[in-house]
């Protein structure tokens, strides 16, 4: 450790003001802040004093990430008929060059972006580059990713300020980006399966709809809602497993990191929708026969729910905002499923448009409030 | 020419551009460019009636009232969009077609009325004149630019010939695939955007503060 920070002291002059390569400043700080803690601190005015900066707060989400990606290794590798360690590798191996496009691509921009403005760099693409694979479908070609990530991190983030500043989930971005471009290869049935020969995967002829579209559909599926909860359905990557995505929520709770209110009422808003939904007896061919708990289990609702949802920075900021947001996430996402026969999952669209609706959200949350004091000024009057 | 009415013809193209700068005309620019040629023939089309309906309300400045000037300028920019209309019809069936209400709507195009209230009655019929071709151009080179990239990407064409081979393509064995956003309407926004975003970085002056 001590010999490393010799090293990094020994470069800092080179790349601070007047050095040999000042130009790439916001890099070598990038780097430096990764590897030791900052000792930077705020010279006045008044500030939580907390051991938590975005380091962390980053590192957090993607331990909580990671039991739904090692999840989503190991089905990927047991949906191509692999079993055991070989399944998993098979999966890991799958994934890998997909985190890399993602992480090259978006960290690439970034630092350009931040060097110049000269801006010291974030880590808050640390979370949506792992973010962005788990939400594809396992096959789908690496310049797609590519294109949905540069697409997500220029147009979603950068021009908006950077992080911390950007209107939509840069993640989620992505994928409706590349769910709008190439709708023919990021629907169907072959793109759910992974199309790799290796480790002796049977990947010939192995195609079929995930459970979600199978409901939309049909009304039923075949896999048991057991499967479902489990993860041992073709979906995107890291989508499938409900249970593991709920150890990840569980991570984020814990910590503090996300807000359980928007998550809870995630769910509740989805829960009532569906029940609602079940109840009047409105909803698209099929999807009127399913029962309402499924919706909770299959598709993108749980994993939009815990990681995309509470987003602190697209989503709603006041805590009744969070309450409202949140629901309205949920009860939207199910309503797309009900009524719109030609597209079976409602998260995506229905996490953007919240995310554009938050602000509103928020502010007649404050202005109620406001409202609510001055009239409890008269009151006293 | 002299340069001063160069000016007028050569302004409206980067400086005084009526899409990116003033920002007048949008819903069009993104309306009628997923193809290269509706593209062409609209910017052609608004460019005729920009010109003329500057000629004509130029040479009446004088004799119009001002409280009627409007319903005056809506006869004349109508009576113009409607001789464009049939002359596409009888010309150009295919795009007309393409094209369909949009042709109709240049009599809402804020480019025409916005030249005519804000050049044409306060200039001579010449450079009024000159003023409609400028603008007209100037907005026919944005829509070029954004069709250009939207039939390119969208659906691997230009003016309907074919650039990208087709044993490119995923169906055919290949790697590549059309990128359907491009057909959406609110890719155009984007790629306005992106238009002026390029423009303001060259023209320093244009930047808003």
């Amino acid at each position: 450790m001590k010999a490393l920070r010799n090293i990094v002291d020994k470069l800092k002059p080179t790349f601070s003001k007047g050095g040999k390569l000042s130009f790439l400043e916001s890099t070598f700080d990038g780097f430096e802040t990764f590897l030791f803690v900052p000792n930077k601190t705020t010279q006045s005015g008044a500030h939580v004093r907390d051991c938590i900066d975005m380091k962390r707060t980053m590192i957090v989400v993607v331990l909580a990430l990671l039991p739904a990606l090692l999840f989503g290794c190991y089905n990927t590798g047991s949906q191509v008929g692999l079993e055991g360690w070989t399944a998993f590798f098979y999966g890991l191996v799958r994934i890998l060059p997909m985190i890399a496009t993602t992480y090259i691509v978006g960290l690439g921009i970034e630092f350009t972006a931040a060097q110049l403005r000269g801006h010291a760099i974030n880590e808050g693409f640390l979370v949506s580059g792992l973010l962005i694979p788990l939400i594809m479908p396992v096959s789908t070609p690496l310049w797609m990713v590519a294109l949905g990530t540069a697409f997500a991190v220029i147009f979603g983030k950068e021009v908006f300020g950077g992080t911390g500043m950007n209107v939509f989930n840069p993640a989620i971005l992505a994928r409706a980006f590349v769910f709008f471009a190439y709708t023919p290869q990021m629907s169907g049935e072959k793109v759910w399966y992974s199309d790799w020969t290796m480790m002796g995967a049977q990947v010939d002829g192995v195609s079929g709809a995930t459970a979600l579209e199978q409901l939309a559909t049909n009304g039923s599926m075949q896999w048991s809602a057991l499967d479902a909860f489990l993860g041992f359905i073709p979906g995107s990557f890291g989508e499938t497993s409900t249970l593991a995505i709920l150890i990840g929520a569980a991570v984020l709770l814990f910590t503090g990191i996300a807000s359980w209110k928007t998550m809870v009422s995630v769910f509740v808003g989805g829960a009532a929708m569906a029940y609602l939904c079940d109840l009047c007896g409105v909803g698209a061919i099929g999807a009127q026969d399913v029962a309402p708990y499924m919706h909770l289990l299959v598709g993108g609702f749980a994993f939009g729910a815990v990681f995309m949802a509470t987003d602190p920075v697209t989503s709603a900021q006041t805590s009744t905002g969070k309450y409202i947001v949140g629901f309205m996430t949920g009860a939207i996402a199910i309503m797309i499923r009900e009524i719109n026969p030609a597209y079976p999952e409602g998260m995506m669209l229905s996490i953007l448009f919240m995310n554009a609706l938050a602000p509103l959200v928020d502010y007649f949350v404050v202005e109620a409030n406001i409202r609510r004091r001055k009239n409890r000024v008269k009151l006293v009057k | 020419m002299s340069s001063k009415s160069l000016k007028y013809l050569t302004g409206p193209l980067s400086g005084n551009n009526p899409v990116i700068v003033q920002i007048l005309g949008i819903c069009s620019a993104l309306a009628v460019t997923v193809q290269l040629k509706p593209a062409i023939v609209m910017g052609l089309s608004v460019m005729a009636v920009t010109a003329f309906s500057n000629l004509v309300m130029s040479l009446l400045r004088n004799g119009v009232p001002a409280r009627i000037r409007i319903i005056v300028q809506l006869v004349v920019i109508a009576a113009l969009v409607i001789l464009v209309d049939q002359v596409l019809k009888a010309f150009v069936y295919d795009v007309s077609k393409q094209l369909s209400v949009y042709v109709g709507l240049i009599i809402t195009n804020c480019i025409v009325m916005g030249r005519v209230e804000a050049f044409a009655l306060g200039n001579k019929p010449w450079a009024s004149f000159l003023d409609g071709i400028g603008n007209g151009l100037g907005y026919a080179l944005i829509l070029v630019i954004i069709a250009f990239f939207r039939e390119l990407l969208g659906s691997g064409c230009l003016l309907g010939f074919r650039l990208i081979p087709e044993s490119w393509y995923i169906n055919e064995g290949g790697f590549y695939s059309n990128c359907g956003i491009m057909l959406f309407p609110p890719m155009a926004l984007i790629l306005v955007g992106c238009i002026i975003w390029a423009h303001r970085s060259f023209n320093k002056d244009l930047q808003e503060k």
